[in-house]
Formats: structure tokens, C-alpha cells, sequence
């Protein structure tokens, strides 16, 4: 199987990320919260990337960071997508009164922008990285849900669903042994759009100073524990922008060969 | 009843239904988690006087469904209660804000809707050749980078570097308006830059969609020139669903324009929201997420309503 170029990048630098946040402990030249020197030094042997607000080493920041946000950003597309994938199959399998009912309820969560729900969510619950994975999640799956249930509704009339049905077959069996097997490839591929989303939502909750609390790290703290910084002309608060959207566009790159790989196995559907 | 009146009466019908059932859902977000809220505003080192007092002034105890009711018809007489911080009153001081936003997403809007447009009428005229490609590819990297790291960006860049704008976007009453374009001359550039990559990518979409019909392959083989085709064939049939394009991206604007005031700390709705769910200022934060809501969901049922007025099948009934 030969890989193409864009693919081959896309999957080094995302491989990379993941590598880099599973071994922090290892990889990290200083710890999270350790204060090694002066605040916003510039960029050097010692602290190659320079040091922040604080005097802590950029560079051990952003690896605990990273660790931080890719955990936070995995775990909630891992919740959306079951949540998601399996109510939306469920609704296509169903079809009737549940399909109405879950199908209208989502449209719901959708009528409010995502943020603005997580916002009004996170005023009186704990900011705590549980209920942000929640919260993200059980917002995200509602785009999960729309995909899955249109895949699924193609799939329910198929003749070996039907076969199913007339053997016998639980609904539970349906979904999980006739449905999803030919739902994944696109399922897949809109995994990797809605991972980046999580990235780039947990991100812009903590800049906002609502997500991950201090002294821990991630992409979008960092980017605002050093905003000051910035009117003085030093770039420490634009690292974090290299790394969010390197590993954007990376993953972008990785989905769109999946899906067009998985497309053209499957004479073009999906 | 004429079909696209009877169309219009359901749509805008439903927007109105959403809109209830979007108020409840901000309300039940904030009232019954299990956190309570009395708990969440004071802390753990609150007494139980104060939380009783607490709870009495906010109204938690009576039924949830007594204080929806209360809080929506409140609401909808214009009276969104005080904030609990500084006792002040909501209405009064979003209002404000609310023009400010406005006039900020006014102008972003202003600017990205035609450049969007243009942008994607080239892309199609040069599609598959460099210019196609160079807008596909700053597409997809603005796309790529939050909107808060856009806005440092260009801070960098265009006021430490070059120092053409202001970093902060301060705003008084009173300012002349050219001193005011120019203090939001940032944060509009950055909302631009957010949702010009979409605008232009569904634009492009759209009106190579026409482009495959057969009207398209006659004005072709008429002999006329692209762009010819392009301007009176295909934007005409293309409008509808451009138009839906930019009316979504204008709701995706209003959810930017929290991230973007932030950064350059410009006194609108989106910084008092994030301001005061940070302090956990419940009844702020319902009226604000009730405001956007309103917002956004008004936009996709203008979007909606155009759409079904500019659908030539719809007007002419058989």
C-alpha cells in the first residue's frame, strides 16, 4: 500500500504530537510548574523556546500542554462519537416516534452555537477536566448524531439488514454487527474533523479562562498567560498557534486520505 | 392560502417554537445540574445564613417551573433581572454592549460578504490553476487556527511590527466615527479572516453546482466568455444558496465575536458573557445566552425565508 505525500506528513506530525504528549514525563527537559529563570527570556540553549510569564520553560510548557489539551480533546471525541454514533443508529433503526424525538432534540442543542451552550453550562458547574470532557462531548455528539443516523438510514434498507431482521436478530445485534461495520469508514473520517474541533474548542474555552485551570498547561492558557507579552513584540503567546494549527491541518491531511481511500474501496459511497 | 405564504407562516412558526424551547434549555442548564447554584456562587466556606439568604433572593425555592415562567415573562417585557455581582440592571447595561457588537459584526460583515463572493467567482473562473489553489490553501489555514490566535497574529504583525492599527480596540460614547473604524479596524479584520475561509469555499460550491447544468454548456457553446457565463447564467441561479451560505456564516460570526472581544477587549456582549461566567453570574449569563440565541436563530430563519422566497419552483404553484 503506498501512501501518498500529504498523507505521509499529515500522519508524521500527528504520530509526533501523540508520541510527544503519551511521553512527557520523559520528554520534558524541566516540570510543569517549575521556575527556571526570568519572565519572557528570549529563546536559547537552555530554554529553546524562551520562558513565559513566569520564568518557566516555554518548551516543557508546551509538551505538558499539549499532553493536556490532546488528552482532553481525545477523550471527548471518544464520548461524542459513541454518544453520538450510537444514539443516531439507534434512531435510524427505530425509526417512528424515538427518530422524532431524539431527531428534534438535537436540532434543539444545535439552535444554540456550541459555545455559547458550554458557556452558559460552565457558569455553575465545576471547571474541572471531567465535566469539560462532558460538556464538550454531549455538545459534539449532536454533529456526530446527524452524520451516523444519515448513514445508517442509507444502510437499514439494505437486504442483508433486512435478512437480519427476519432471522431474528436483537436491535443490539443490528447496530453493532450489520449497521456499523459499513458505517465506519465515514464515521472515520469525520473523526479526525471533530478531534481538531475538540482541539480547537478546549482551546479557545481556556484562553477564555474557563477551561483548564492554572498551574496546569495547555495550548490555550499558555496563549493567555502571555497575551501581555505580545504588545512588547515577544511571540511567546504565538507558539501555541503553531502547534494548534500544525496539528490541525496534519490531521486534516490523515482524514481526508482515509476518506478518500474508504470512498474508493466502497465504489464510491460513504 | 398561497403555498410559499403557508411555507413561510410554518418556518417562521417553527423559529418561534425554537426559540421557547431554546429558553428552556438555557434555563434548565443553569438552574437544575446538580451543582446548586447558591453553592457554586459562594463556595465552600459559605454559612448556611448566607446560602439560605441566597437562595431566597435568587427565588430557588420555589418550583423549577414557577421560575421559568416568572423568568420568561420577565423577559419577555424586557426586564432580564440584575446581575448578581454589582445589582445593576441587565437590560440596561447589555444594551450598550449589544450596539457595540453590532456595530463590530455590521462592519466585518460589510467587508467579508462581497470579498467572499469575488473571492469565489475567481476561484471558479480559474478553477484547478494557481489562483484556485492559493485561495483553497489560505482557506484551509485559516480555517486550521482558532480565532483567538488569528487575533494575536495580527496584533503582532500589524500593531507591534508595523504599527498600523491599535492593539486594543477602546471604545467610548461620543467617539468620531472615523476614530472608532479605526480602533475596530483589528478585531474586523480578524472576524473577516474567520469567516471568509467557509464563505468562500460553500460560495465556490455553489456556483460550481450550476455550472455543470445544461444552461450553462449552451452559454458555452454560444460562444460567450467565462466570465460572461459566470455573471448573468450562473450567479443569478446561484444566489439562493450563496445567500444561505452567508446568512449561516453571519450566525458563526456572532459566535467569534465572544472569542475576538476578548482578545482585544472591546466592551460587547461576547466579553460580558465570558466576564461573568467566570464570576458565575447566573442571571447575566441566562440573558446573554438568550440574546445570542435569539440572534443566531433568527439569522438561519432569515436564511431559511430567502431561500424559499427565491425559489422560482415555490412561487409559481401547479
Amino acid at each position: 500500500m503506498r501512501i501518498p505525500l500529504p498523507a505521509a506528513i499529515g500522519l508524521f506530525f500527528t504520530g509526533l504530537y501523540f508520541f510527544m504528549a503519551i511521553f512527557a514525563d520523559w520528554i520534558a527537559p524541566y516540570g510543569m510548574a517549575e521556575i527556571v529563570g526570568d519572565r519572557w527570556e528570549p529563546w536559547s540553549w537552555a530554554h529553546p523556546l524562551g520562558t513565559d510569564s513566569i520564568g518557566r520553560d516555554l518548551l516543557s510548557r508546551m509538551i505538558w500542554g499539549g499532553q493536556t489539551t490532546i488528552f482532553v480533546a481525545t477523550m471527548g471525541t471518544i464520548l461524542s462519537f459513541s454518544m453520538g454514533s450510537i444514539l443516531g443508529f439507534v434512531a435510524a433503526v427505530k425509526g417512528g416516534w424515538v427518530d422524532q424525538f431524539l431527531s428534534r432534540m438535537i436540532d434543539l442543542m444545535m439552535s444554540i452555537p456550541s459555545l455559547i451552550s458550554a458557556l452558559v453550562v460552565l457558569s455553575v458547574m465545576p471547571v474541572t477536566l471531567p465535566v469539560l470532557i462532558v460538556v464538550m462531548g454531549v455538545l459534539d455528539a449532536t454533529r456526530v448524531f446527524r452524520l451516523s443516523r444519515a448513514v445508517a438510514v442509507d444502510i437499514t434498507v439494505m437486504d442483508y439488514v433486512e435478512a437480519a431482521r427476519l432471522r431474528g436478530e436483537r436491535q443490539m445485534w443490528i447496530i453493532f454487527r450489520e449497521i456499523l461495520p459499513n458505517a465506519l469508514s465515514p464515521l472515520i473520517a469525520e473523526m479526525g474533523l471533530r478531534f481538531i474541533f475538540m482541539v480547537l474548542f478546549i482551546s479557545t474555552l481556556s484562553f477564555l479562562g474557563l477551561g483548564v485551570q492554572p498551574p496546569m498547561a495547555d495550548w490555550g492558557g499558555i496563549v493567555k498567560e502571555n497575551r501581555e507579552a505580545i504588545v512588547y513584540g515577544i511571540p511567546a503567546a504565538l507558539v501555541p498557534a503553531f502547534a494548534i494549527s500544525s496539528l490541525a491541518i496534519s490531521v486534516n491531511l490523515v482524514a481526508d486520505w482515509v476518506l478518500n481511500r474508504t470512498t474508493s474501496l466502497k465504489g464510491g459511497r460513504g | 392560502m398561497h403555498p410559499v405564504l403557508k411555507l413561510l407562516v410554518q418556518r417562521i412558526a417553527l423559529g418561534l417554537i425554537l426559540l421557547l424551547a431554546a429558553s428552556v434549555l438555557i434555563f434548565v442548564g443553569t438552574q437544575i445540574l446538580p451543582g446548586d447554584v447558591a453553592q457554586s456562587i459562594l463556595g465552600q466556606g459559605a454559612t448556611p445564613e448566607t446560602l439560605a439568604n441566597l437562595r431566597a433572593e435568587l427565588g430557588l425555592n420555589d418550583p423549577p417551573l414557577t421560575r421559568y415562567l416568572n423568568w420568561l415573562f420577565a423577559a419577555l417585557q424586557g426586564d432580564l433581572g440584575t446581575a448578581l455581582t454589582n445589582g445593576q440592571d441587565i437590560a440596561s447595561s447589555m444594551g450598550k454592549r449589544l450596539g457595540n457588537t453590532l456595530f463590530l459584526a455590521v462592519c466585518a460583515a460589510v467587508v467579508a460578504v462581497p470579498l467572499a463572493i469575488v473571492l469565489g467567482l475567481i476561484a471558479v473562473r480559474y478553477q484547478g490553476r494557481w489562483p484556485d489553489r492559493v485561495i483553497s490553501t489560505i482557506t484551509l489555514a485559516t480555517v486550521s487556527v482558532p480565532e483567538f490566535l488569528l487575533g494575536y497574529i495580527a496584533i503582532f504583525v500589524l500593531s507591534v511590527q508595523f504599527r498600523v492599527f491599535p492593539s486594543l480596540a477602546t471604545v467610548y460614547d461620543g467617539m468620531p466615527f472615523m476614530d472608532r473604524l479605526d480602533a475596530i479596524a483589528l478585531p474586523v479584520i480578524v472576524l473577516v479572516l474567520v469567516v471568509l475561509g467557509h464563505m468562500m469555499r460553500m460560495t465556490r460550491a455553489a456556483i460550481l453546482n450550476v455550472m455543470e447544468s445544461a444552461y450553462v454548456e449552451t452559454a458555452e457553446l454560444k460562444g460567450l466568455r467565462k466570465f460572461t457565463i459566470i455573471a448573468r447564467h450562473a450567479l443569478p441561479n446561484a444566489i439562493a444558496p450563496v445567500v444561505n451560505v452567508v446568512m449561516l456564516n453571519l450566525a458563526y460570526l456572532v459566535v467569534g465575536v465572544v472569542v475576538v472581544e476578548v482578545v482585544f477587549v472591546y466592551p460587547g456582549m461576547g466579553q460580558y458573557l465570558v466576564d461573568h461566567v467566570s464570576k458565575r453570574d447566573v442571571p447575566v449569563v441566562q440573558a446573554c445566552g438568550l440574546v445570542f440565541a435569539a440572534v443566531y436563530i433568527g439569522l438561519n430563519l432569515v436564511a431559511d425565508i430567502i431561500s424559499i422566497l427565491s425559489n422560482p419552483r415555490l412561487r409559481h404553484p401547479k
